[in-house]
């Protein structure tokens, strides 16, 4: 591999590693707690409230059932009202945190959902509020399942940001496709897959080793 | 003992000594009612064991009373307040009144054992450090000083427990619930527990409602008892005057693992009409049970009778007697005599029937 290539290497990941961190970042933000309303306001929840839950639940498998590729574009007014402009890796950033967002919401309500009821009504019997349960009871008994679901979002959106090539926002998956597999390139084909297992290896290992860490159960 | 909450509102003078008041509580989820009319009054200071099979509606009542559900109709009283119809957010400083322990723990796995103890206190506002420092003082009356840094994972189950009841001390409540707490634990650890909850009891002279659906449980701490079964009270009075009389079919069944009863394989050859012998129960208590019984008996009976069965039990410093015995049927006035016999010292004499076979 040439020293040029070796470069559009470098660039690539760290591309990669914008994007999935970036939208990684805003899906926590913004994912868990739509997956705390969602187990919350679910039947026998914290704060049940079934028609909310409803229209939570419609708009996240809405967002969960458009390929993203088809996102991808749909978003690109959104995309350019947010950024400024629908092209590179921080306009990708948009779709990629609008579509990692329900899913990880989706992955945080399982864990949530997991929390003994007893629990909860311990922290009741005790006088706490809501907020009291969500900050002492779902979120830090739930935390090594957000953890490992917020791993699993990462990996996920390593491999969706090679999508979004097709804005032109760079990355492994991109130059894979156009240098490895346009141009006949097996060496950069076969580089970009290294680099991606190491990356991906290297998330689940972090994300593993925190949970380890946070799991006293 | 109170200097961290005040009373919500003073009692009224008719309802001073009472902690907990029912009246006339119904609870219903769909069909079934849970509850239907509980009435009932936990004294201060008294440990109130509330016994029932499951599905009595034992979890139900004792949720109610920190508003963890809700009753349909009826009245709670909690410290003279009705609590009954409260908001979520009216119940809550009310809940700080009322320490509860359950079956499983529910200890927070993500915290220390010390983080626990002190949770009632961080909901109350209170500063880290004073937190830190009445958890320490709760853990060294439950004997687990050691354990403050610990997570409940590395625990045993009485252990647990006794977290649990640190936990529920913590804000210096009036009254504290217990939910089935020694049902997980082995017969050595629950002993344990009771001691535990008896010695705090007399300590603290803290009000303790414990539901159970073993007999043993409230033998061996409760003052008063309460029997409940389909969602009423059916029995309810001081533990050994319920143990030494029993009304209920249901308390006599709860009881029967507790009590002698007449061996299976007698009971199975007794026949109502006629036998060799006829078997008697006889049930005593208080001093009466104390006196030389047997020596009196044979000395005034010129035949002899025949112990079968029975013994003398202790609960709350009061001997409850419960003796089978076989007087001979041949003489046909004799059954009688004794019957009268031991009436008049007291007793409560049965006829069970009689032995077809005696060896």
């Amino acid at each position: 591999m040439t020293p040029i290539m070796l470069e559009l290497l470098f660039r690539s990941l760290w591309e990669t590693i914008v994007m999935t961190g970036a939208s990684g970042i805003i899906s926590l933000a913004a994912g868990l707690p739509l997956g705390l309303a969602l187990v919350a306001t679910s039947r026998g929840g914290i704060a049940e409230k079934p028609w909310l839950n409803s229209v939570l639940g419609a708009i996240v498998n809405g967002f969960r059932s458009v390929p993203f590729i088809i996102l991808l574009v749909a978003l690109i007014p959104l995309t350019r009202l947010i950024v400024g402009t629908a092209l590179g890796t921080w306009a990708a950033i948009v779709p990629l945190a609008i579509a990692a967002t329900p899913y990880y919401a989706r992955i945080a309500e399982v864990s949530l959902r997991e929390v003994d009821r007893g629990l909860i009504d311990a922290v009741r019997a005790m006088g706490g509020n809501r907020w009291t349960i969500i900050r002492e009871v779902l979120v830090p008994e739930a935390l090594p399942g957000i953890i490992a679901g917020f791993t699993v979002t990462l990996v996920t959106l390593v491999g969706a940001s090679a999508m979004a090539g097709a804005i032109g926002a760079g990355g492994l998956g991109d130059l894979a496709i156009r240098y490895g597999y346009q141009r006949f390139e097996t060496t950069v084909m076969i580089a970009v897959v290294i680099v991606l297992i190491i990356l991906v290896c290297g998330i689940q290992w972090l994300g593993d080793r925190l949970v380890a860490r946070l799991d006293h159960k | 003992m109170n200097s961290v909450v005040s009373a919500p509102t003073a009692a009224p003078p008719a309802t001073a000594g009472e902690v907990v008041r029912l009246t006339s509580v119904k609870r219903r989820f769909g069909t079934t009612p849970a509850l239907d009319g509980v009435s009932l009054t936990v004294r201060k200071g008294e440990i109130l064991g509330i016994i029932g099979r499951s599905g009595a509606g034992k979890s139900t009542l004792i949720r109610c009373l920190n508003g963890l559900e809700q009753a349909d109709s009826g009245e709670i009283h909690i410290e003279g307040r009705n609590i009954t119809g409260l908001t979520e957010k009216d119940l809550q400083p009310l809940r700080r009144r009322i320490g509860m322990i359950f079956q499983h723990f529910n200890l927070l796995s993500a915290k220390t054992v010390e983080e626990n103890v002190a949770l009632p206190l961080k909901i109350e506002g209170l500063g880290k450090a004073e937190r830190l420092k009445r958890a320490a003082e709760l853990l060294d009356l439950v004997g687990l000083a050691d354990k403050a840094k610990a997570y409940p994972s590395s625990l045993s189950g009485g252990q647990k427990q006794r977290v649990g009841i640190a936990r529920a001390l913590a804000a210096r409540p009036a009254l504290l619930l217990s939910d089935e707490a020694t049902s997980a634990l082995d017969p050595e650890t629950t002993r344990s527990i009771l001691v535990l909850l008896k010695d705090i009891n007399r300590k603290l002279g803290l009000t303790i409602l414990l539901i159970t659906h073993e007999m043993e449980v409230v033998r061996s701490v409760a003052d008063r008892v309460a029997v409940i079964d389909a969602g009423r009270i059916v029995e309810e009075g001081q533990v050994w005057s319920v143990f030494a009389d029993p009304q209920a079919p249901i308390t006599r069944s709860l009881l029967s693992g507790i009590r002698p009863q007449l061996p299976d394989y007698i009971a199975a050859r007794l026949s109502p009409v006629s036998g060799v012998e006829q078997i008697l129960s006889i049930d005593m208590a208080g001093p009466a049970a104390q006196g030389a019984l047997f020596a009196d008996l044979s000395q005034a009976l010129p035949q002899s009778f025949r112990l079968v069965h029975g013994g003398i039990d202790h609960i709350q410093n009061q001997p409850v007697a419960r003796f089978f015995i076989a007087v001979p049927a041949s003489d046909a006035a004799l059954p009688e005599k004794v019957r009268n016999f031991l009436k008049a010292r007291g007793a409560r004499v049965e006829v069970l029937g009689y032995d077809t076979d005696h060896a």
